[in-house]
């Protein structure tokens, strides 16, 4: 186990509104270590979208806490990027591809030349490095998700969250992107908490997968995804590892849609 | 630059029309309100000359500028305070909905009691009118910020003035810039009212001048010359739009092309 950099203790949410209150996540604990790539999976409606929120300083918690490298987390933290599902929407259309990927920059104490070369250098990684000067809605939907991944590589965070980022492209797009996702971690070292409904992504993806139950969520299940580094579309998903561990994965999220545990494998 | 021939065809094919029948009908009129075209045409000239556009025109269109100018600051600066917070819009929107419904033209005689009967007086008329569409407008624009936008910037730690210039105000911008049209409309309306009440130069002043003093042909150059300027300040206002709009446009033509 390395250093953990984000902790999550006994976190609960409860949205009380017009006479109705919804306890979304109950209590919710787990640990992040420096370096490491976790995938939350959950039947949907199971408060994941929620529990990002909180833990990107977006929501406050009704108890519980989270903390970023032993520092509770009370709004966002400058250490944290958010990349969102609706890249349509986190994208400003307004601004072109190279003025989006800058302006979260701009908050910080960096000198002109040094926002230029973090913004050349992030649109360059995800593969967009001549597209700078064009804007969002004139690119596809695969290649705007990129651009908001840059974005939050420019930001240079220590912890990169990710809801479901890839839910809203085509397959084939989505594979792409997974690919670039596991090749900036692998470079970059960066920390990645990527929430996901899609069982074979969070396992592909993953070093380790926690399990989220229905709501009102707890951590159902966590699991070590053995899997060699070098993960590839074509061979690792057909490797006979990777059928079990996502069929033990599939087996708890039904367990957690039903309300039991499944027994341990 | 056969489909630019047409589409100049398509803009120019109606007001020929219009002015041919305009003519047409009124080559031989008698009628002393009713004048030939071909009057108006040749007194046109000797009316509008240099003196009277610098004496007349340019006193109206710096007035009008003025007014809309300290509207479209005022208008965009109130609604983005009230747009921001819901309490403060809770305790105006009667307010607003009551100003909005008093007709600018009224005021006049009351803004004449402390503003006299000077520039001021007309700027200021200019000024309450045209800040209502610009106004309201800018409080809806900026209560539709995106909430995944909004979400993006806070995460990013995007907050204060950088928020507000490049996200609030350019995410309302297509609104306020149909608020600044409407309110254009109005400007030119209140323009020639203000200066018919108390003036000694100015557009409606000199329109207002001739009818009394039966100058007809005159009168009607003066019509022609308002409808000229509204169209002229409609086109520049046209332009700046394209202009700073140019990715509100392009953003719907590409979402209607992949819907």
């Amino acid at each position: 186990m390395g250093r953990s950099m984000l902790d999550v203790r006994g976190l609960k949410k409860v949205y009380e509104g017009s006479g109705r209150r919804v306890e979304a996540v109950r209590n919710l604990t787990f640990t992040v270590d420096a370096g490491e790539l976790v995938c939350l999976v959950g039947p949907s409606g199971c408060g994941k979208t929620t529990l990002l929120k909180c833990v990107a300083g977006l929501l406050t918690p009704t108890s519980g806490e989270v903390l970023l490298e032993g520092r509770p987390v009370s709004g966002p933290p400058p250490g944290m990027a958010v990349v969102f599902q609706e890249y349509g929407r986190s994208l400003f259309p307004w601004m072109r591809v190279g003025e989006n990927v800058e302006l979260p920059l701009r908050q910080k104490p960096l000198s002109k030349a040094r926002r230029r070369e973090l913004v050349a250098d992030a649109l360059d990684s995800v593969g967009l490095a001549d597209a700078a000067g064009a804007y969002p809605w004139q690119l596809s939907g695969g290649m705007q998700q990129r651009v908001a991944i840059a974005r939050a590589l420019a930001y240079e965070p220590d912890v990169l969250l990710m809801d479901e980022p890839f839910a809203a492209v085509d397959a084939q797009t989505r594979a792409d992107l997974e690919d670039l996702v596991r090749g900036l971690w692998r470079e970059r070292g960066i920390t990645i908490l990527f929430v996901t409904h899609d069982i074979d992504e969070a396992v592909y993806l993953g070093e380790r997968v926690l399990v989220l139950s229905a709501s009102p969520t707890v951590v159902q299940e966590q699991l070590t995804i053995d899997l060699p580094e070098e993960r590839d579309q074509l061979r690792t998903r057909v490797a006979p590892r990777f059928a079990e561990l996502r069929t033990r994965v599939y087996e708890q999220v039904q367990a957690a849609k039903r309300g039991v545990t499944a027994p341990r494998l | 630059m056969k489909r630019l021939a047409l589409r100049l065809l398509f803009v120019v094919a109606l007001p020929a029309l219009l002015v041919a029948a305009w003519w047409l009908v009124s080559a031989d009129s008698t009628e002393v309100y009713w004048p030939p075209l071909r009057t108006i045409l040749t007194t046109f000239p000797d009316v509008w000359t240099g003196e009277r556009l610098r004496a007349d025109v340019l006193p109206s269109v710096l007035r009008l500028l003025a007014g809309y100018a300290a509207a479209a600051v005022v208008g965009v600066a109130l609604g983005t305070v009230i747009g921001s917070y819901r309490r403060v819009r809770a305790v105006c929107e009667p307010v607003l909905e009551f100003l909005r419904a008093v007709p600018p033209p009224v005021l006049v005689p009351v803004i004449m009691l402390f503003a006299g009967i000077g520039d001021t007086m007309k700027i200021a008329v200019i000024a309450s009118g045209c800040v209502w569409p610009v106004l309201l407008n800018t409080v809806e624009g900026v209560r539709a910020v995106d909430p995944v936008m909004a979400e993006t910037a806070r995460s990013y730690g995007i907050t204060g003035v950088a928020r507000l210039r490049n996200v609030v105000l350019r995410s309302a911008s297509p609104q306020i810039f149909a608020g600044l049209r409407q309110a254009l409309s109005i400007g030119i309306i209140l323009m020639v009212i203000s200066e018919m009440f108390a003036a000694s130069n100015g557009l409606g002043f000199t329109i207002v001048q001739f009818q009394r003093g039966f100058a007809i042909p005159d009168m009607w150059t003066g019509i022609l010359v308002l409808g000229l300027l509204g169209f002229a300040l409609s086109v520049v206002f046209h332009l700046v739009e394209r202009r700073v709009l140019a990715w509100y446009h392009g953003l719907r033509t590409a979402s209607r092309r992949s819907s």
